[in-house]
């Protein structure tokens, strides 16, 4: 390897870290400063290191209730549009039918609106079911799982469609001959050869759940608020808890950041073996 | 015969339950958006929209009329987010596939690496973007310690996110969460180019950066295309970052279009021209995407043949 290729690496690669790691770096050194450390000019050092931060973060809001409601969204979001998709992605890759294509053109296209689009009729169709049925969606948790579920559903089956047709058919055509029909064959056949795709699929969909604003700050109420709307609360009229908003925000990133990089090679062999080919 | 007709029917019946969702969260409320922009539907008629009167094309007169400020201000808006969209795809684009490529054989600590260029991505847009905010705060933020406090760059400590600078830290802080994406992608991409053409390249006496411009970026045109598309798509239409960065109203040099059109809505209670507004965009981004597809596959085929 020539020496330029290996300088302009290292010279590349120092640089990217730096600028990626510096706001965790706040992030983290500034959950552990005292107030005064934060307000008045900036440290790189926090004067006293200090755990309050991480004790106060669930009084000042009643952070608790938010994670709570945000792990139920995002959770029953991504069971349903990974099983969704599932099906959806068996059927797009396994069968010739009328509307395929027309199917697939217009699933992936919903990818193209903006969320403000359709962020008002969406309410609007909500409160109109809740008048008509009686099932309150506007400003509950299942409102929010239905709206959640979607916004993952285009990329997900996009991606296992091509996870699934790469899974030869000749293992299908043995299953067959053994007796199987069409979804006994998507069980015990299709299912167990995609986990790489599955397991990615499900990580996309959490994080696209546990991440959204725009929807979260119409569509919920005090009791169905979620973290990505309720982290807002830690800024008064006057001040910013700017040390309890960066302990905040690591306590609700851990999980997801640690679940994310333990799953990322089947990201990578999802994307690998389905969508890049 | 039943057996047969079950059969047919199958791919509908798994397809159903997908149907059925995009059409309630995504089509029909489309279709409810592009009727409600031709309606007069302010803040009186929000009770009960269906009394709204209906008045033709006016909220789209209101919108493009370039000499009244709602359609100065919903241009300026729209220049800002393509310069944004551009700036910001470009910048993904070219970090993303240059850590890629630099990370494609194996070093020490390339595990590492990776686990930390992908935490970007990982981590929840509010979490990141919240300390970006943080960071660019003017009297406590780390960039003006740096660039006034210790290295004394600059006479007065700039405002970040008022003023002129606010597009900028916006560049920032969309790169810095959407590149990950972009890596990502590159990476899983290289993986399905053969190892036997770089050792014959190798045997041929190509260079690692021959190698790189004959055989690398050439093989990544296919997912090329897609990524730059779901980049820029993702961009323009991005609430999050600035809702986040700036709140519910953005700086007039960092105001993109969605945030613009939720301000148009939400705030002024006109949801008439605002559904008129979202609708033009909707149409851009068909328009835009439409013409890339069928400019990047002819390319596409030509360089094939």
């Amino acid at each position: 390897m020539p020496r330029s290729f290996v300088w302009a690496r290292r010279v590349f690669l120092t640089l990217l870290t730096l600028f990626v790691l510096t706001p965790i770096y706040v992030m983290i050194s500034s959950s552990l400063k005292p107030l005064q450390d934060v307000s008045g000019k900036f440290r790189w050092l926090p004067s006293e290191l200090t755990l309050r931060p991480y004790l106060d973060i669930w009084q000042t809001v009643p952070l608790a209730r938010y994670f709570v409601n945000s792990v139920i969204v995002a959770g029953a979001a991504t069971v349903c549009s990974v099983v969704i998709a599932v099906f959806a992605a068996y059927a797009v890759s396994r069968y010739r039918f009328r509307g395929r294509r027309v199917f697939t053109v217009t699933v992936l296209s919903t990818q193209m609106f903006p969320g403000i689009l359709f962020l008002l009729p969406l309410f609007l169709i909500y409160v109109n079911i809740g008048n008509a049925t009686g099932v309150a969606l506007y400003g509950s948790r299942g409102g929010l799982i239905l709206t959640y579920l979607t916004f993952s559903l285009p990329f997900s089956i996009w991606m296992l469609a091509g996870y699934f047709a790469s899974i030869p058919r000749a293992l299908d055509e043995a299953a067959w001959v053994d007796g199987c029909g069409p979804l006994n064959t998507l069980f015990r056949i299709v299912i167990p050869a995609a986990v790489p795709g599955i397991v990615a699929v499900a990580v996309y969909a959490f994080m696209t759940a546990w991440g959204e604003v725009l929807f979260a700050s119409i569509m919920t109420n005090d009791g169905t608020r979620t973290l990505s709307v309720g982290l807002q609360g830690y800024a008064t009229q006057n001040d910013v808890y700017w040390n309890q908003v960066m302990a905040a925000s690591l306590v609700v990133s851990v999980p997801i950041v640690a679940g994310f990089l333990l799953l990322q090679r089947y990201l990578v062999a999802g994307l690998t073996a389905g969508a890049v080919k | 015969m039943t057996g047969r007709l079950r059969r047919a029917g199958l791919p509908y019946l798994l397809l159903l339950p997908a149907v059925v969702m995009e059409l309630l969260v995504h089509l029909v409320p489309m279709l409810v958006g592009i009727a409600m922009s031709f309606k007069e539907l302010t803040q009186f008629y929000i009770r009960d929209w269906n009394s709204a009167p209906w008045t033709g094309l006016d909220n789209y007169r209101v919108s493009v009329d370039l000499s009244a400020p709602v359609g100065k201000d919903l241009l300026h808006s729209f220049a800002v987010t393509c310069v944004f969209s551009v700036l910001t795809v470009a910048l993904c684009w070219l970090i993303g596939v240059a850590a890629a490529i630099f990370m494609q054989d194996g070093f020490r600590g390339r595990a590492v690496l990776r686990a930390i260029f992908l935490t970007p991505y990982a981590l929840p847009v509010y979490a990141a973007v919240i300390t970006w905010a943080f960071m660019f705060q003017h009297d406590n933020g780390m960039v003006n310690h740096i660039l006034h406090d210790q290295l004394g760059l600059t006479g007065e400590r700039p405002f970040w996110l008022l003023g002129g600078n606010s597009f900028t830290a916006l560049v920032v802080v969309s790169v810095w969460k959407t590149w990950p994406f972009a890596f990502l992608v590159v990476m899983a991409a290289l993986q399905n180019i053969p190892k036997e053409l770089y050792e014959a390249a190798a045997i041929d006496g190509a260079g690692v950066w021959q190698q790189i411009r004959k055989i690398t970026l050439p093989s990544l045109r296919p997912i090329n295309q897609v990524l730059v598309l779901v980049l820029f798509l993702w961009t323009f239409n991005d609430f999050n970052t600035p809702y986040v960065l700036f709140g519910k109203s953005a700086p007039e040099p960092a105001d993109l279009i969605s945030i613009h059109i939720y301000q148009a809505s939400f705030v002024t209670w006109n949801f008439g021209t605002g559904s008129a507004m979202s609708v033009l965009l909707l149409l851009f981004l068909l328009v835009v995407t439409a013409v890339y597809l069928i400019v990047t596959s002819r390319g596409r085929r030509s360089a094939d043949a």
